[in-house]
């Protein structure tokens, strides 16, 4: 249940940002952003990474996704009040890797995308807010329709996402134990290396893994 | 009942051996989860189970039998489904929805042919999730005590109890009569299950570090989520661990989380939704033997 569920909102949220920013000069509504970019992930997926290649997925996201999302905003949430016994250095470690590990999660999860369909829901807010969510619901025939929801901020330089839900679970939340466990057993360093290993352990699997049957 | 007997017999000390071995690396005192301990042996008993068998099985599955007719078997079970989760909604005082579940269930079975083809859902009657433990849920029970069962998985003690309706009185594959019929369903559900997790298990292992904290944090989100329809009130974010004095933060954090907190108290009058705890399952038996549907403030959600 969670697997599937992650696996959607993987998809989703890779889907949701892929918009070439520079394209596009003036603040684009929250909602639009979502639906605009998902449709377009899903179709470039869809016609030109058909055989769910990591390494291209991994760089769709890093152009067109990351710029959209706040890394810091979500990395700070998730290590919790421990954020503020970080150095500098520490913050921009910490920051670098939980992104890499994020973008490896995506990219699985676009791989393994299956032509399920979207159902953008109109978005309740006041055109004055600057904290919205957005909602994205996934179906697949069934099931439940899985439930996305993206936290976002509007800042100078567009709107930014800083949690991302997926069927009631937050990304940002479901870290925050298991940072808080490792910074309590070994210090900030500690959780830095611990997401390192985990970075450099996927970097192996992840080279080997597209053949083995995950696409059908 | 004798071969239940005979399972029993092998998997009891199996378990118990376990369980000591796991009771005695207890390690980081979440208020949640108690059992620990207990709950990480079960995890990797699971897990071995799931590397040995269920996974293999699953994989041979999704390669063998084509995608549309893993899609019959998958529509085939969650129809069977549908009766009990309209039950459920109609305990959690959600007449309409259990009247959409009805009538999914009414034209799934004969238009969409014993439930293989979900027409419900093409006609836009959207399929529900809901289970006993939910309705306790939404009777205003507390997760009690993370758990987690051999085979099973995840659960909490709340979730446990509404199991037991959900198997004997909601699920009628475990009550089907020849007992042949029944093992081959049982185990047809089990690997379709699980075969639509295999992207999803895989994609858990790359991102969690440890992975039983990440499947037990996710799996107590999602049943809140849940309880609430999707729209628990937000304010979700665990508590900081009470050992560490709060003192040393600055005054501002402090002052804002004890506003916060109190706004939260007023908003569910005095009975914002609990962390779960063990003081929290023994609320709920107290909250069994005396029911009080209908009393769920569902706060502003997202």
């Amino acid at each position: 249940m969670l697997a599937r569920s992650l696996r959607l909102a993987a998809v989703a949220a890779v889907a949701a940002f892929i918009l070439p920013g520079a394209a596009r000069a003036q603040m684009e509504a929250p909602d639009a952003l979502v639906k605009n970019v998902t449709l377009e992930v899903v179709s470039i997926i869809q016609k030109d990474i058909k055989d769910g290649d990591r390494r291209r997925i991994v760089t769709l996201i890093e152009d067109k996704v990351l710029p959209h999302f706040n890394f810091t905003a979500m990395t700070s949430s998730a290590v919790g009040r421990n954020w503020d016994k970080a150095t500098m250095e520490q913050k921009s470690r910490l920051t670098d890797e939980f992104k890499t590990l994020l973008v490896r999660t995506y990219a699985s999860s676009l791989a393994a995308y299956n032509d399920q369909k979207f159902d953008f829901r109109p978005l309740r807010a006041k055109p004055t807010d600057t904290d919205v969510t957005v909602n994205v619901r996934v179906l697949q025939s069934g099931s439940q329709p899985v439930q996305i929801d993206y936290d976002m901020e509007k800042r100078a330089n567009g709107w930014k996402v800083w949690d991302v839900r997926v069927a009631g679970i937050s990304l940002v939340a479901n870290y925050r134990t298991e940072f808080d466990n490792l910074i309590r057993e070994s210090g900030v360093d500690g959780l830095i290396k611990a997401l390192q290993n985990k970075n450099r352990s996927l970097d192996k699997p992840a080279a080997a893994v597209p053949a083995t049957g995950a696409k059908k | 009942m004798k071969r239940w007997t005979r399972w029993l017999r092998v998997l009891l000390p199996m378990l118990l051996l376990l369980g000591a071995a796991g009771c005695a690396t207890t390690t980081s005192n979440d208020p949640r989860d108690p059992a620990e301990g207990f709950n990480r042996s079960m995890h990797a008993f699971n897990d071995a189970f799931d590397e040995a068998i269920g996974k293999p099985i699953a994989t041979g599955y999704r390669n063998v039998v084509p995608s549309p007719a893993r899609t019959w078997v998958r529509n085939f079970f969650a129809n069977i489904a549908d009766l009990w989760i309209g039950a459920n909604n109609l305990l959690q005082g959600k007449p309409l929805d259990a009247i959409t579940d009805w009538a999914r269930f009414g034209f799934n079975t004969t238009i969409g042919l014993f439930g293989i083809n979900d027409v419900a859902s093409e006609m836009g009657i959207e399929k529900h999730d809901e289970d006993f433990g939910q309705t306790l849920g939404r009777w205003g029970a507390g997760d009690g005590a993370y758990l987690v069962w051999p085979f099973l998985g995840s659960s909490t003690v709340r979730d446990t109890i509404g199991l037991i309706p959900d198997l004997f009185i909601g699920d009628p594959v475990v009550r089907h009569d020849p007992s042949g019929v029944r093992w081959a369903m049982i185990v047809l559900r089990a690997t379709s299950k699980r075969a639509d997790l295999l992207d999803a298990s895989r994609i858990l292992e790359e991102a969690a570090l440890d992975k039983y904290v990440f499947q037990r944090d996710a799996y107590l989100q999602r049943r809140r989520n849940l309880i609430y329809d999707g729209n628990p009130p937000r304010a979700e974010l665990p508590q900081p661990r009470a050992e560490e004095p709060a003192a040393a933060a600055d005054k501002y954090v402090t002052e804002r989380e004890a506003y916060l907190q109190r706004r939260r108290s007023l908003i569910h009058d005095g009975h914002p939704p609990r962390p779960a705890s063990l003081d929290a399952a023994i609320r709920l038996f107290e909250e069994l033997a005396q029911p009080h549907p209908g009393n769920v403030s569902v706060g502003s959600g997202g």
